[in-house]
């Protein structure tokens, strides 16, 4: 598909991001040729004017939330290599990781929950407080629900969660909650060869 | 099992009559038993479990029936030119493959029956029916194809005729499936005009989803599909729409009519076994079928996993492979098939008829059988039934919408991009065309929630219920109540609940009889579990479903009512007892201070709670007062009762306070329970909205049970007479045992005790609940310094009987002791729940009403 992509892309750095991420080399062109397609720019980096562009993450609740994600702590541009490495957290777990180099693959468990976690926390203080989660929650619900309502949903969710009794959620009870969870499952997609 | 049955029922009609009266006749199966089954499986498929699989689901149904179908009817053709099949077995290739299409096809009746109850994951499982449900189309289109090709003569078909075989797949599916769209869209659009007529809302639900069903057969369309996804579409959009209780209905009742045809088919099975005429042996093509569908299956699902494997996020192991090709069963589908066939064109029907019946014989009952150890060896991941907590619900939501997003910033058109796109859809015009005004505002969310607070409540309740059912069993005496079986009546959701009912009135019933110890101890420990069946009881009725008016109303009626029949009990027992002075007095002064008690109760005007007062003393007097009044407050009695001094009560009271220490965080200020806390910060109430609905009917039930048991308990004229009032000095006071009464007549049989109880439980929720302290309070004042020590739910009756347990056969009490006890002794005051739906029962047979517990 893009031939006009992977020539821009330099093959050393293909390989870096194949190790990094575990993409393949098809995968990588392909991502790239879009990255370059969402770069009206065409400066080889991402805004986040750029990520709204997009259609339907207009409409998604969580888009804003999530076109955070893509961008590093007070960066508000992110270029091809941050852009598979977020992306990388998506990619779904292979039983037989051929990089076993790497310990903590991006698509690994607690990564791809780290991701999800860090949606949530807004000040990067590694809890989730009522606050956090009532803005995601009302990003999710819509209007339709009343502010004590979607209150005592998250005075619950918090304290279904909480085991410190900190009156947040922090990452690890984050994970406990979901253990059961078949996360692998939930927070993967198939990225086409 | 079933089939077992059906074999000895076979026989049995066999020997009486010679010959088959009853048989599966295909008509009724495929008219009505297989609707229901398939109706049900539809309407309760988790619809995002089958989409998520949907491309696996598809490909073993269609791909995988199709190569089953043919190698299975080529391989028996090969095998009956090698001469391995009987030359008495006239069919040609036409035949044979005719056989392998409706032999190939997985069945959804046997996976229902077989998988429920193995609990494989939900993966798996959903994926076995799915595809048994699915390769319906492709069954019932090959055997319309080969049987117009049979009839026809093989030689006669043109190459025309197997383009139009395809054609007519591919219509009879999506056919199938739009017919059954279109009914969701009707039912939806027609249950959201219901609001006025509640009581046709599950009828609508089984007539439209029925009628997608006949709709679909009459177009000679896939009626399995059509019902499925009528009840995939329609079951968002009709549950959100219905009440509540219809909920119920509905789900009860497609519930128990799939069980019925599941087990009618599998009896008709069995029956149709013994049946000798239409029987046909030939050791050869029912070996080779057998091993044929078995290694075709394997192979199919060996190869089209391989294939699947490289596009699906989570693959599907070897296990799952194993598990998969093993729960191939075939079942009365298939048989229906071959019974229907035509004796005249396939000459070999005999033969087909009993290789159908073999098969389905083996692989429900050997293969079925034997999956559930293979499952436990092989160690398959089991689906627990867990529900999901609050917290999963929105983080999954989330990771949707992440993983929506996602796949829009990786520019991929992939799965999530399409269910984000339906989803929009679904929400801007599907719901709105579909929902209630008021159901399309409610969030999703807050309905999860307040589910998964009523389950909270629910499960809390359920475990009380679950020790007490296995305490039950371990006491003797109640094994021969005649109360007994009726306990099995009610549903499967409520049993615990009904059953503890009972088992309270046995014990109490019972205690006189058999003062023995360790059922005074088993008793404690019942009565340790029981408050948590009434709580619930509180819980849901307290919650105002009922508009207010109703509500004061009742609240007035049920205290007429009481007043009334407490009069009358009490002149009643004067005209009997006038030797009695001394209970007399008693009863008057428990008269007495039940006005005072009943004072606040009219004063005041709670929303949700109105507490009805009610005396439970000794139980002679139950039967005779408290009981009429009992009957009128179907709802549940929530009574704290005052610790007695334990030098009075050794046995009891160290019970007492195990009992005090579960039931403390029910009663104290609500940090315990999850759905507590919430709750208090929010008024409108999280927990019962839905659940007022359902409990009334059930526990009316439950209460109607216990009632009927006791009547049969209590009946004989001797108990009436007996009854007299049997007010105990409660134990602190005069040091007194137990006081209890044995009249001259009766024989110990009746249970003679104090009701210690006293006070009222109040149910920690919401702010009723200080407003109720606070009431106790005041009539703890009122009664003179007793300490409540707790207020326990549910602890009254069980624990009076337990004190009535402890003492031997009782003394007549110390002359001083009855007046000092009803100066001293409070009423027990029980409080009503007056939020039953039901009219009162008549009160007028209060004496022949046992003890009840309610």
């Amino acid at each position: 598909m893009g031939s006009r992509a992977s020539t821009l892309l330099r093959e050393e750095e293909i390989e870096e991001i194949k190790k990094e991420t575990g993409f393949s080399h098809s995968q990588i062109t392909r991502l790239y040729s879009r990255f370059t397609s969402l770069d009206k720019g065409e400066n080889g980096t991402l805004s986040r004017e750029d990520f709204q562009r997009i259609p339907e993450l207009a409409i998604n609740p969580l888009g804003d939330r999530i076109i955070n994600a893509f961008f590093p702590e007070a960066e508000d541009q992110v270029n091809f290599r941050g852009f598979m490495r977020t992306l990388a957290h998506f990619r779904p777990i292979e039983d037989n990781s051929k990089n076993v180099a790497v310990s903590e693959p991006l698509n690994s468990r607690t990564n791809k929950l780290l991701f999800a976690f860090r949606l949530y926390d807004l000040d990067r203080d590694d809890k989730i407080s009522r606050d956090e989660l009532l803005q995601v929650l009302r990003m999710m619900v819509g209007v339709n629900i009343s502010d004590e309502q979607l209150g005592s949903i998250a005075d619950r969710t918090i304290q279904e969660a909480d085991t410190n009794g900190d009156n947040s959620i922090s990452f690890s009870e984050f994970i406990k909650v979901l253990e059961k969870v078949d996360v692998e499952q939930k927070m993967s997609i198939r990225f086409l060869h | 099992m079933l089939i077992l049955l059906g074999l000895v029922l076979g026989g049995v009609v066999l020997l009486a009559n010679e010959k088959q009266l009853y048989q599966l006749e295909p008509a009724l199966f495929f008219l009505f038993l297989l609707p229901t089954i398939v109706g049900d499986a539809g309407y309760f498929m988790p619809a995002r479990l089958f989409f998520d699989n949907l491309g696996a689901i598809l490909t073993y149904a269609v791909v995988g029936t199709l190569w089953n179908a043919f190698c299975t009817g080529f391989c028996l053709y090969a095998a009956k030119l090698l001469g391995v099949i009987d030359e008495r077995v006239q069919a040609g290739l036409m035949d044979f493959l005719l056989f392998g299409a409706l032999i190939s096809a997985v069945d959804p009746v046997a996976i229902l029956a077989v998988f429920e109850e193995v609990h494989v994951n939900d993966t798996l499982f959903i994926i076995v029916f799915g595809e048994s449900l699915v390769n319906d189309a492709v069954t019932v289109v090959l055997y319309k194809v080969y049987i117009s090709f049979v009839e026809v003569g093989a030689e006669n078909v043109q190459t025309a005729d197997y383009f139009k075989g395809v054609a007519s797949f591919l219509i009879v599916s999506i056919g199938g499936t739009l017919v059954g769209l279109v009914f969701a869209v009707l039912l939806g659009f027609i249950t959201r005009f219901t609001k006025k007529v509640r009581i046709i809302e599950p009828l609508f639900v089984f007539l439209l989803v029925y009628l997608a069903y006949l709709t679909a057969e009459l177009f000679s369309l896939s009626a399995i599909l059509s019902m499925t996804f009528c009840g995939i579409g329609a079951n968002k959009y009709v549950e959100a729409n219905i009440s509540q209780k219809s909920r119920t209905t509905v789900k009860y009742t497609m519930k128990t009519l799939a069980s019925i045809a599941e087990t009618i088919i599998f009896i008709f099975l069995g029956i149709s076994a013994v049946d000798k005429s239409k029987w046909a042996w030939d050791t050869g093509l029912v070996s080779c079928t057998l091993v044929f569908i078995f290694v075709f299956r394997a192979a199919g699902v060996i190869g089209q996993t391989w294939v699947l494997n490289r596009f699906r996020l989570v693959p599907l192991d070897k296990i799952d492979q194993v598990v998969m090709s093993y729960g191939g069963l075939r079942g009365a589908v298939a048989f229906a098939l071959v019974v229907l066939l035509d004796g005249d064109h396939v000459k070999a029907k005999d033969y087909f008829v009993a290789t159908t019946i073999v098969v389905v014989f083996f692989t429900v009952m050997f293969q079925g059988l034997t999956i559930k150890p293979l499952v436990n060896w092989l160690k398959v991941p089991r689906s627990t039934s867990r529900k999901p907590t609050i917290n999963e619900q929105i983080h999954e939501r989330a990771f949707d919408h992440i993983l929506a997003a996602v796949e829009d910033i990786a520019g991929l058109q992939g799965y999530h991009h399409w269910r984000d796109k339906w989803e929009q859809f679904d929400k801007n015009y599907l719901s709105k065309l579909l929902l209630r005004k008021s159901v399309y505002r409610k969030s999703e969310l807050w309905e999860a929630y307040q589910k998964i607070n009523i389950r909270d409540a629910i499960s809390v309740i359920d475990q009380g219920g679950n020790v007490l059912t296995s305490a039950r069993l371990s006491l003797p005496s109640m094994a021969s109540r005649a109360s007994f079986p009726e306990v099995t009546n009610v549903t499967n959701y409520l049993r615990e609940n009904g059953s503890g009912v009972c088992l309270d009135l046995q014990v109490i019933d019972n205690v006189p009889g058999a003062k023995v110890q360790e059922e005074t101890e088993t008793h404690h420990f019942l009565t340790g579990n029981l408050y948590k069946p009434r709580r619930r009881y509180q819980s849901h009725y307290s919650r105002h479903f009922m508009p207010l008016e109703e509500k004061e109303r009742q609240d007035r009626e049920v205290f007429q009512r009481n007043m009334k029949s407490r009069m009358e009990t009490f002149k009643s027992t004067r005209h009997k007892r006038h030797k009695k002075d001394r209970s007399l007095k008693k009863r008057r002064g428990s008269d007495s201070r039940e006005d005072g008690s009943d004072k606040p109760r009219r004063n005041v005007s709670w929303q949700d709670k109105n507490p009805v007062v009610v005396p439970v003393e000794s139980e002679e007097e139950k039967a005779e007062h408290s009981d009429p009044e009992k009957e009128e407050d179907v709802g549940i009695t929530f009574t704290a009762r005052k610790v007695e001094t334990p030098k009075q009560r050794p046995r009891s009271v160290p019970a007492a306070l195990d009992d005090a220490g579960q039931s403390s965080p029910a009663v104290d200020p609500p940090s315990h329970l999850p759905w507590k806390v919430t709750s208090v910060g929010s008024p409108p109430p999280c927990v019962s909205m839905e659940a007022t609905k359902i409990i009334p009917v059930d526990l009316q039930q439950a209460w109607n049970q216990s009632i009927s048991s006791l009547e049969s308990i209590s009946s004989p004229p001797a108990h009436s007479e007996l009854v007299h009032p049997r007010v105990i000095a409660l134990s602190r006071l005069g040091g007194s045992r137990p006081a209890s009464y044995t009249p001259p007549g009766s024989t110990s049989s009746i249970a003679i005790g104090a009701q210690v109880v006293q006070g009222s439980f109040c149910f920690p929720e919401k702010k009723k609940k200080e407003e109720e302290e606070e009431e106790e309070e005041e009539e703890e004042e009122e009664e003179g310094g007793r300490a409540l020590q707790e207020m326990q739910p549910l602890m009254s009756s069980p624990r009076t009987t337990s004190a009535l347990m402890a003492p031997p056969p009782p003394p007549p009490p110390p002359p001083g002791s009855a007046p000092l006890g009803s100066g001293r002794r409070r009423n027990p005051c029980v409080y009503l729940r007056s939020l039953v739906t039901a009219p009162p029962s008549p009160g007028s047979e209060m004496h022949s009403r046992g003890p009840t517990q309610l």
